[in-house]
C-alpha cells in the first residue's frame, strides 16, 4: 500500500531537464518549503521527486545585459545580503518570507512552481517587468511575468520544463515592497504591493499580491503615476496628497479580493489603497534625495 | 514579604526552595534531542491512524470496513462496535463516544481506526472506511441551541443542550446607580497550540492489560477513563508519562488513549499513534467561545455598586470541563472588586462547534476580557482614570466575593495596579525607524505612518486548584536511601511535567526538606497514586505539598531512628541549633526510609445551585497588566511595544520558572488579543493548521518587565500561591483597552481583527 517515491538527483542541468523530460509526472523540489508541507500534509504523493539541490547552474546569480539573470534555487538570504542594491524590491520582498529557516532554503523558483497567489516575489517581479526563463529537452524559452501566472496554483509551465532563473532589470529608480499580515512576522500575506519607478523612461511598474486569482498589476495606476509624477522636479514635496490617494484608488480597483480566513475582500482593498500611496511616497522621497 | 524584579530573579545555582536550579530537560529540549512521546518506538509495533467524520452533524446509516482490512499491511479495522467496555467517556460525566456510533456531533469526530505496518498504509486505509452518513443540519450557535425548539443534541442529557446554568445571587437583587455602563463582548474560539501533537504508544501486556506510554495531564483521570473503556480493571491499564510537548489544558480529555489501546489488545502488537498538525486541531478541546452582556453600576464617586452578567460560553460537541469552566467564569465573573450586588447567569452549552474544555484561564478569561472593558467604559463614563477606578474598587484580604467567600490571605489588587502603572513608558518610535519596532513588522508597512500610541490596564482574579468541593489531591513517595556512600533521596509522583518545570519543582523540595544533595525524580506512572492534573495552576501547591509532606514524615522517622536531632542539613542530622550530632549515611545505614503520603489542600465546597454561595476556591491568584501598544490605525495593524506584568505568587519557589509562566502566560493572553482564533462556519474550521491560526512569533512579543511580589498565603505549602494562569487573563484586556485608547473604536471582540480597527 505504501507507495514508494523516486528521489531523482541530477548534477547538472541538462541532467535534470533529461530526467524531468523522461519523467514529467516527476516534482521538482528546490528548498522544499511548500513540496515538504504537501507531502507532510498528505496532499500530494509524486512517483518521483527531482532534486533541483546539487544543479549549480541553478544556485548562482549574475549582471547580464541591464538585467540580474537570478538562478531558481538561489534562496532569499541571497536575495537580501547580495542583490539588495539591484534589486531592491525583490530584496525587500524576500526579507518578508517566512522566517529565517525557511529564507535560508527557499527561493524565488519555488515560488514561481507554487504559483500561488499570494507568492512574495511576485509582485517585485510584476513591478519590474521581469521575464521568466524556463527550460526543457526541447530548448529554453522566456515567458514575461504578466503571462506566466494562469490562475492560482496554474502557471504557463509545460510539465517537462523547469524555472531556470528570472531576468529582473536592475533597478533603474526606487523600489519598495509592503506586505499586509496578521502579524509582525512569518506571516503569509493578507495583500501585499510591489512598486518600481524607473526614472530614466519615467515610467512606474506595479504588482498587488494576494488580493485576486493570480497576481495582478495595476495598469491604470502605473499610467496615471508616470503621467502626473513630477518627474521634473522631484523634490519630496511635489507629490500631492490627491496624487498619491488616486494611486491607491486606482490600485484597489485593480484588485480582485475575496472574503477568505485571512481577511475580508473590503479590507484588503483598503488596505491596498494604503500600502500603494504609502510607497509610492516612499518611492518618491527616494528619487528627490538623488 | 519580598519584591523581586526581573534583574533579581536570575538563577542563582544551587537547587534547594527559592533558587533556580537548571532544568535537566532544558538543554535537551533547545538542541532537540528531548524525547517526546512522537519520538516513542517499540520493536514490531504498530501504527495507529484514525478515520474521523468530515461533518459537525450526521446520522451513520452505515460503516463498512471491508475495503480497509482489504490493504495490504493492515492489521485491525475498528469501529464502535469494537469498544471492549463502555463507548463513552468524559472528565466530568461521561457523554463522548470513543467511536461513533449512530451520530456525529462534530467535525473531526472519531469514527474508525486503523492499524498497519505504516502510518502512511494506515491513513490511507482508513480513508476507504466507508461511512454512510445523513448529513443533519448542525447546530453551531449556543444561544440558539438553548431555545425550546432546537434539536436537542445529547437526549440523554435532562436539561437539553444546556450542559450548566450556575446563578450567582449577592446582595440587592434591584440595586440603583449614579452612573451605568453596559456592554457586549465576544471572545473567539482560542487553540492552546502546543508544539508535540497528540501521541502515544500502547504496548499490550501478559496479562492481558496494556501500558499506555502517552503525553497527557493526568494519568489518573486517563487511567479510569481508558479502563472503562476497554472493560478492564484500572491495575490492568498502566500509564506511564512520555515526554510532553506542552499541554495548557488541551491534554486534560482523552484523544488518542483508548484507540491505541483497542488496537494494541485487539492485534497483541504495540501501537503507536501519532496525529498530524492538522488532525491535532481536532484532537482536542479549545478555549470556549463566548458571548457575555454585562451591565456595571457605581456610585459618582467611583465606588461599584452592582454587575449584572450573563455570560454563555459554547460548549461545543461533548461536556469535557464545560461545567467547571462555567463554575469559573461565574464565581469569577465580577473580577477583582469589591461589588455590593452581583447577580451572575453564566450558561455552558452544547453545540455541534468543536468540543470546548480547559484551557489556561479556565472560563475566568473569557469573564476578565468583559469586566475589564467594563471597568474601562465605567472610568470614562466618571471621567476618571483607569486604574484609579480599578484601585478605588479592588479586593484585599478580607474582602467578600460575590459567592460570599471571604479572600482570606493577600490580595494585594491595588499594589500590582499601581506597579504597572508606576513603570517608566516605553520610548515612542522615532525616525530612522526600526522596521521590527514599527506595526507590520519587517512587511515594510509603515515608516511612522498612522502609528498610534495605545496605553491600556488590565487586572484579573483567577482561582487555584480544583474547587466546588472536588477532592482535590496528590500522592508522593518519597524514599531516603545510602547509594555509593551518599544518602540520596528518591521522588515518585504521578504529576505530569506538561513543561512547567515541576521535575525540578519536587528535587528543590526534597533538598529542602531532607538535607540531601542528590535527589533522583522517578518518571510518572500510574504505579503511584493520583496526582491530580497539571492544570489549574495547583501542582506546585498540590503536588509540591505532597512532596513535602512525604519529605517530613521521611524526616520524621530518620529522626526517630538516630533518636535525637532536629532537623536535617548538609547530609548530617543536626540539633535545632544546627549542631551536627550524626551522619545521615551512618544512621540510614543499609535500610532506606520510604513514606508515601495522600496530600490534600483544605477542602472547598459547592455552590448553592439557586444563590451560587460557598467557598467554591483554595486560592485567589491575581496579575495585573499594563499593554504599551503602537497602532498603525489606517491599516489595522497592531505592535505591542510593551506588556508589564506584576503578579503576587506568595513565594517564588523557582524563580526562573515564575517568570518563565508569566512570559508565557501574557503570551498567550497577547495572542488571544490580536491573532488566535479558530474560525468556525456552520460548524466546520476553516484554519486547522499554523499556516492560517497564528500564534505570536519572537517579534510579536515584547519585553516584559516584571514585578514578583511574594506575600506568603498562610494556608498553602511554602506560603506560595499558584502562578500559571493569571498572567493569561490580565494581558489580553490590556492589549485590546491600549487598542482602543489607540484607535477610539469599542472593540468589542477578541481577538482584534485589522478589519475592526478600520471599520
Ligand atoms: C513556514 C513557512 C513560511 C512561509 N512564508 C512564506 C512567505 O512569507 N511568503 C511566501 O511567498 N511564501 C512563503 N512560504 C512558502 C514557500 O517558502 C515559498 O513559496 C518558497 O518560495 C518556495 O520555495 P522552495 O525553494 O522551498 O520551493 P519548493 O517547495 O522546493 O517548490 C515549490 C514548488 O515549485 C516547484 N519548483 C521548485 N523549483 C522549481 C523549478 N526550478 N522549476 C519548476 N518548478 C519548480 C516545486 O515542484 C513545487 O511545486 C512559506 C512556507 C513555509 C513552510
Amino acid at each position: 500500500m505504501v507507495v514508494s517515491m523516486d528521489f531523482l538527483r541530477p548534477a547538472s542541468l541538462a541532467e535534470a531537464l533529461e530526467l524531468k523530460a523522461a519523467n514529467p509526472d516527476a516534482v521538482p523540489i528546490a528548498g522544499g518549503t511548500d513540496v515538504m508541507v504537501e507531502l507532510n500534509f498528505d496532499k500530494r504523493r509524486p512517483a518521483a521527486l527531482l532534486d533541483l539541490g546539487r544543479v549549480p547552474e541553478l544556485a548562482t546569480w549574475r549582471a547580464e545585459n541591464g538585467r540580474v539573470r537570478l538562478g531558481a534555487t538561489v534562496p532569499y538570504t541571497r536575495i537580501v545580503d547580495e542583490l539588495g542594491d539591484v534589486l531592491p524590491g525583490l530584496a525587500m520582498a524576500a526579507r518578508t518570507v517566512g522566517s529565517p529557516q525557511i529564507r535560508n532554503r527557499a527561493g524565488v523558483g519555488g515560488n514561481l512552481g507554487s504559483a500561488s497567489p499570494a507568492g512574495d516575489a511576485h509582485p517585485p517581479l510584476l513591478a519590474t517587468g521581469a521575464d521568466v526563463e524556463v527550460a526543457s529537452t526541447r530548448g529554453t524559452r522566456t515567458v514575461p511575468i504578466g503571462e506566466f501566472f494562469l490562475g492560482p496554483k496554474r502557471s504557463a509551465l509545460a510539465a517537462d520544463e523547469l524555472v531556470t532563473a528570472v531576468l529582473v532589470p536592475v533597478a533603474a529608480g526606487p523600489q519598495q515592497f509592503a506586505k499586509v499580515g496578521t502579524r509582525n512576522a512569518m506571516v503569509i500575506a493578507v495583500c501585499s504591493f510591489g512598486l518600481a519607478l524607473d526614472t530614466t523612461r519615467r515610467t512606474v511598474g506595479t504588482g498587488i499580491g494576494s488580493a485576486g486569482p493570480v497576481p495582478l498589476r495595476a495598469a491604470a495606476a502605473e499610467d496615471f503615476a508616470a503621467e502626473v509624477l513630477p518627474w521634473d522636479e522631484p523634490a519630496a514635496n511635489t507629490l500631492t496628497d490627491d496624487t498619491a490617494k488616486e494611486f491607491g484608488e486606482l490600485v484597489a480597483a485593480a484588485a480582485r479580493p475575496i472574503d477568505d480566513v485571512r481577511g475580508s475582500a473590503a479590507y484588503r482593498r483598503h488596505a491596498l489603497a494604503v500600502l500603494a500611496r504609502r510607497t509610492l511616497r516612499w518611492a518618491w522621497q527616494d528619487v528627490s534625495g538623488r | 514579604m519580598s519584591r523581586a524584579t526581573t534583574e533579581s530573579l536570575t538563577a542563582t545555582g544551587g537547587g534547594r526552595v527559592g533558587d533556580s536550579p537548571q532544568r535537566p530537560d532544558g538543554n535537551l529540549k533547545v538542541r532537540g534531542e528531548f524525547a517526546y512521546s512522537s519520538d516513542l518506538w517499540h520493536e514490531d509495533m504498530l501504527w495507529g491512524a484514525t478515520l474521523r467524520s468530515p461533518h459537525p452533524h450526521a446520522r451513520i446509516r452505515g460503516l463498512d470496513v471491508g475495503p480497509a482490512l482489504a490493504v495490504p499491511g493492515v492489521y485491525a479495522v475498528l469501529t464502535h462496535s469494537d469498544v471492549p467496555g463502555e463507548n463513552l467517556y468524559g472528565l466530568e460525566h461521561p457523554d463522548q463516544p470513543v467511536l461513533a456510533g449512530d451520530v456525529v456531533r462534530y467535525q473531526g469526530e472519531p469514527v474508525a481506526i486503523v492499524a498497519a505496518d505504516h502510518p502512511e498504509t494506515a491513513r490511507r486505509a482508513a480513508a476507504r472506511v466507508r461511512v454512510d452518513y445523513e448529513v443533519l443540519e448542525p447546530v453551531t450557535d449556543a444561544e440558539t441551541a438553548l431555545r425550546a425548539d432546537a434539536p436537542v443534541l445529547h437526549p440523554t442529557n435532562p436539561d437539553g443542550n444546556l450542559v450548566r446554568h450556575v446563578r450567582i445571587r449577592h446582595g440587592d437583587p434591584a440595586p440603583a446607580a449614579d452612573v451605568v455602563v453596559s456592554g457586549e463582548y465576544t471572545v473567539g474560539m482560542q487553540d492552546q497550540a502546543f508544539l508535540g501533537p497528540e501521541s502515544g504508544l500502547a504496548v499490550p501486556a501478559e496479562d492481558g492489560g496494556v501500558d499506555l506510554y502517552v503525553a497527557t495531564q493526568w494519568l489518573h483521570a486517563d487511567q479510569r477513563q481508558v479502563a472503562r473503556a476497554l472493560g478492564l480493571p484500572a491495575e490492568r491499564v498502566r500509564l506511564h508519562l512520555a515526554g510532553v510537548g506542552g499541554a495548557f489544558g488541551a491534554r486534560e480529555d482523552l484523544s488518542m488513549q483508548v484507540h491505541a489501546c483497542m488496537l494494541a489488545l485487539r492485534t497483541g502488537k504495540p501501537v503507536k499513534i501519532v496525529y498530524g498538525r492538522e488532525e491535532s486541531f481536532f484532537g482536542h478541546v479549545h478555549r470556549h467561545p463566548a458571548v457575555l452582556r454585562y451591565e456595571h453600576g457605581a456610585t459618582r464617586d467611583g465606588d461599584l455598586v452592582y454587575v449584572r452578567a450573563e455570560m454563555i460560553l459554547d460548549g461545543g460537541a461533548y461536556a469535557s470541563t464545560t461545567a467547571a469552566v462555567t463554575g469559573n467564569a461565574a464565581t469569577l465573573g465580577a473580577g477583582p472588586y469589591r461589588v455590593p450586588n452581583v447577580h451572575v447567569d453564566c450558561y455552558g452549552v452544547y453545540t455541534n462547534n468543536p468540543p470546548c474544555g480547559a484551557m489556561r484561564g479556565f472560563g475566568a478569561v473569557q469573564a476578565c476580557f468583559a469586566y475589564e472593558s467594563q471597568m474601562d467604559k465605567l472610568a470614562a463614563a466618571l471621567g476618571m482614570s483607569e486604574v484609579d477606578v480599578r484601585v478605588r474598587n479592588a479586593v484585599e484580604q478580607g474582602s467578600v466575593m460575590p459567592t460570599g467567600q471571604v479572600v482570606d490571605s493577600a490580595a494585594p489588587v491595588a499594589e500590582l495596579l499601581a506597579l504597572v502603572r508606576d513603570r517608566p513608558m516605553p520610548p515612542a518610535p522615532s525616525a530612522p525607524y526600526d522596521l521590527r519596532e514599527l506595526p507590520g513588522g519587517v512587511s515594510n508597512t509603515t515608516h511612522g505612518e498612522g502609528v498610534v500610541r495605545g496605553v491600556g490596564y488590565g487586572v484579573g482574579v483567577k482561582n487555584v486548584g480544583f474547587s466546588e468541593g472536588f477532592d482535590d489531591y496528590s500522592t508522593a513517595r518519597v524514599r531516603l536511601e545510602v547509594v555509593g556512600g551518599e544518602p540520596v533521596a528518591s521522588v515518585h509522583t504521578a504529576a505530569a511535567e506538561v513543561g512547567q518545570g515541576l521535575v525540578t519543582l519536587k528535587a528543590q523540595i526534597a533538598r529542602t526538606e531532607l538535607g540531601v544533595e542528590r535527589v533522583v525524580i522517578l518518571p510518572p506512572d500510574t504505579s503511584v497514586g493520583s496526582a491530580g492534573s497539571s492544570s489549574a495552576s495547583r501542582q506546585s501547591y498540590v503536588t509540591g505539598g505532597a512532596v513535602r509532606a512525604a519529605c517530613e514524615e521521611v524526616r520524621a522517622a530518620v529522626l526517630a531512628r538516630a533518636g535525637a536531632g532536629a532537623g536535617l542539613a548538609g547530609g548530617k542530622v543536626v540539633s535545632a541549633g544546627g549542631d551536627v550530632l550524626a551522619d545521615l549515611v551512618e544512621v540510614l545505614g543499609g535500610e532506606p526510609v520510604e513514606r508515601t503520603v495522600e496530600w490534600r489542600h483544605r477542602p472547598t465546597e459547592a455552590l448553592d445551585p439557586s444563590t451560587g454561595k460557598g467557598f467554591a476556591h483554595v486560592q485567589y491568584a491575581f496579575a495585573a497588566h499594563r499593554a504599551v501598544v503602537d497602532v498603525d490605525v489606517e491599516l489595522g495593524l497592531v505592535r505591542v511595544v510593551e506588556l508589564a506584568c506584576a503578579q503576587d505568587v506568595g513565594r517564588a519557589m523557582n524563580p526562573d520558572a515564575v517568570l518563565g509562566q508569566i512570559q508565557g502566560g501574557s503570551a498567550q493572553g497577547l495572542g488571544l488579543a490580536v491573532m488566535e482564533e479558530i474560525q468556525v462556519v456552520d460548524g466546520v474550521v476553516r484554519n486547522p493548521s499554523f499556516t492560517d491560526y497564528l500564534i505570536p512569533t519572537v517579534l510579536d512579543m515584547p519585553t516584559m518587565p516584571i514585578d514578583v511580589l511574594e506575600y506568603a498565603d498562610p494556608h498553602a505549602p511554602y506560603g506560595l500561591r499558584g502562578v500559571g494562569e493569571p498572567p493569561t487573563l490580565s494581558s489580553t484586556p490590556a492589549i485590546v483597552a491600549a487598542i482602543r485608547a489607540a484607535t477610539g473604536r469599542a472593540l468589542t471582540r477578541a481577538p482584534v481583527r485589522p478589519e475592526h480597527i478600520v471599520g
